[in-house]
């Protein structure tokens, strides 16, 4: 048998991929953002932390726990009404971003949280006796110390993201998935898969080579 | 300079109240170095926190400046911070910045305009002689090069304490040595008090005017150096003691040296505390009096504020001259104990 990828409209295939991109950077951005946050929140509220507040704590950990506990592609049923008052529609790459941001930012919260867990206690002891406030400890020493760990997390999420964006496609957020399940599998289509999912697979190691280039550049220990 | 009276911290461990530091009371002279000794649990670690607040007193008061500590708003203690350094014994540097960044750090947040911080740095960083490494990260400093960068850091905004939590405890005796030179250096440079904590008598030994022994949470001896050690009262300073002047291995090989000594004359051990020791004392007894001087054992080590030490000797010769040597000798040095009598 051979290949000859018959069905293979590249036009279309290069609008599936710019899809796919967009969707993942826009919602790997904002999970940067938000996912900072709430490891911030977390680590902060924590115990021993320097906001230590169980209330607090409890419910941001509750509100990661679930939507890290509710899977993606139900999540995304459950978020239809929340994504049409929000974005307008539900179709598109548009309506697939705030399932995507909703489902990986609680994620990578806690990857943010274990990571300033592994900074040294002693070196935010040392920023207090210097007279820091809260503010400079979390911007000069919290994050610029855990930078390689909050690279390599939001790798880890990068390639998870792509994943969730390849589910979303699949019931009509457009994208690789999108393509590859319409145009090619419904269709018995197989080439569009194959290539489909050789693009996705090139994607995943481009993200994971910057991921662990830019980590191990930061890394001075 | 420092005054604190009546300061206690207590922890809750388990529900069970836990006294770290127990009703301690103290004055530090500015330009002091003061050392705190005591084994570890004794709370001196947690003493020199209450100091700048990274743990909160129970209770009792901490002038330190004429202002008191426990009384100031978290602004303002975030000021008098900037106006105390503090050095590690893990050094606590931030990895991510280069030994220029880390000494910049305190700078930046004092808000210091750009241009003088890079000055200033510089400044620091000839001061504790690290030339050169102004680009390194701390991964690429030996032990000693980064506790120089957290000196360099502690000093940087021109405080007036400087706070030392077993600060050369993880450096080999070598290292122990060059950073302690350092500290003499800068205290006598810049008329800087030093707190230090130890639990190496040595430390004490080279640099501190004054000591206070902890133990379960109290200052049990306190005084100046010389004093505190040559005439030890508490078990805990006894022992510290042992540790420069007298191992007690060598106490159980003075017992063997003596069954090999000929049983005449007189065997003394002179303790040594002060000057004594410069005064040639050997050499004046066995010029002033017809006896023979055989030393057995000795141990003789310099402090801060002068010589601390024992020495065992053997006199050899006429009765009533051992009896005329003795009383001389007992005139010069802190005490005399006579070991074995064989005249």
């Amino acid at each position: 048998m051979t290949l000859e990828f018959a069905n293979l409209d590249v036009d279309k295939l290069w609008e599936a991929t710019y899809e796919t991109f967009y969707m993942t950077l826009i919602s790997l951005t904002a999970t940067f953002i938000l996912g900072i946050m709430l490891g911030l929140l977390l680590y902060l509220t924590g115990k021993g932390g320097l906001w230590e507040n169980k209330v607090i704590n409890f419910i941001i950990a509750t509100f990661v726990n679930v939507f890290r506990a509710v899977p993606f592609i139900i999540l995304i049923l459950l978020l239809f009404p929340f994504t049409y008052f929000l974005i307008g529609t539900i179709r598109g790459p548009n309506g697939a971003l705030p399932a995507l941001i909703i489902a990986s930012a609680p994620f990578y919260g806690r990857l943010v949280e274990i990571a300033l867990k592994e900074i040294d206690k002693g070196v935010i002891e040392a920023s207090k006796s210097m007279g820091s406030t809260t503010r400079s400890i979390i911007f000069k020493v919290l994050l610029p110390e855990s930078m390689p760990a909050l690279i390599s997390g939001i790798t880890v999420t990068a390639i998870a993201l792509i994943g969730y964006t390849a589910m979303a496609g699949a019931i009509g957020a457009g994208g690789l998935g999108s393509y590859a399940y319409y145009a090619g599998f419904q269709r018995r289509a197989f080439d569009i898969v194959l290539i489909c999912s050789i693009i996705i697979v090139i994607i995943v190691f481009i993200f994971q080579f910057i991921g662990d280039y830019i980590s191990k550049k930061l890394d001075k220990r | 300079m420092i005054s604190i009276k009546n300061l206690n911290k207590t922890f809750m461990l388990d529900k069970e109240p836990i006294t770290a530091v127990d009703s301690l009371t103290l004055d530090i002279k500015e330009g002091e170095i003061f050392g705190v000794i005591g084994y570890s649990g004794a709370g001196k670690s947690t003493f020199v926190r209450l100091l700048n607040r990274l743990e909160e007193p129970t209770e009792g008061s901490i002038v330190i400046d004429n202002k008191e500590m426990t009384h100031l708003s978290s602004k303002e203690l975030r000021f008098a911070r900037q106006e105390m350094g503090m050095i590690f014994q893990h050094f606590n540097l931030l990895w991510s910045r280069t030994t220029e960044e880390n000494i910049a750090f305190p700078l930046e947040i004092a808000k210091v305009p750009k241009a003088e911080r890079k000055k200033r740095v510089q400044e620091l960083i000839d001061l504790v002689g690290l030339t050169g490494k102004e680009n390194a990260y701390p991964a690429q400093l030996s032990g000693g090069q980064k506790q120089r960068v957290g000196i360099a850091r502690a000093l940087a905004n021109n405080p007036k304490v400087l706070l030392c939590d077993e600060a050369t405890s993880a450096l080999d005796p070598e290292t122990t040595n060059s950073i302690l030179d350092l500290l003499v250096d800068i205290n006598e440079k810049l008329g800087l008090t030093i707190i230090l904590i130890t639990h190496e008598m040595n430390v004490i030994r080279k640099i501190c005017h004054k000591v206070a022994v902890m133990e379960d949470g109290k200052v049990v001896e306190l005084g100046n150096v010389l004093d505190v050690f040559s005439n030890p009262k508490q078990d805990v300073t006894r022992k510290f003691v042992e540790q420069v002047v007298m191992e007690t291995e060598e106490e159980d090989t003075l017992e063997s040296l003596l069954d090999y000594v000929d049983p005449q004359g007189k065997i003394l051990r002179l303790h040594f505390a002060g000057t004594a020791t410069n005064e040639a004392l050997i050499s004046e007894i066995a010029k002033q009096f017809d006896v023979q001087v055989n030393i057995l054992q000795g141990k003789i080590t310099q402090t801060k504020s002068g010589v601390l030490g024992l020495l065992t000797i053997q006199l050899i010769g006429d009765k009533l001259e051992i009896k005329k040597a003795e009383t001389f000798i007992s005139k010069s040095v802190l005490d005399v104990e006579v070991v074995r009598d064989d005249t």
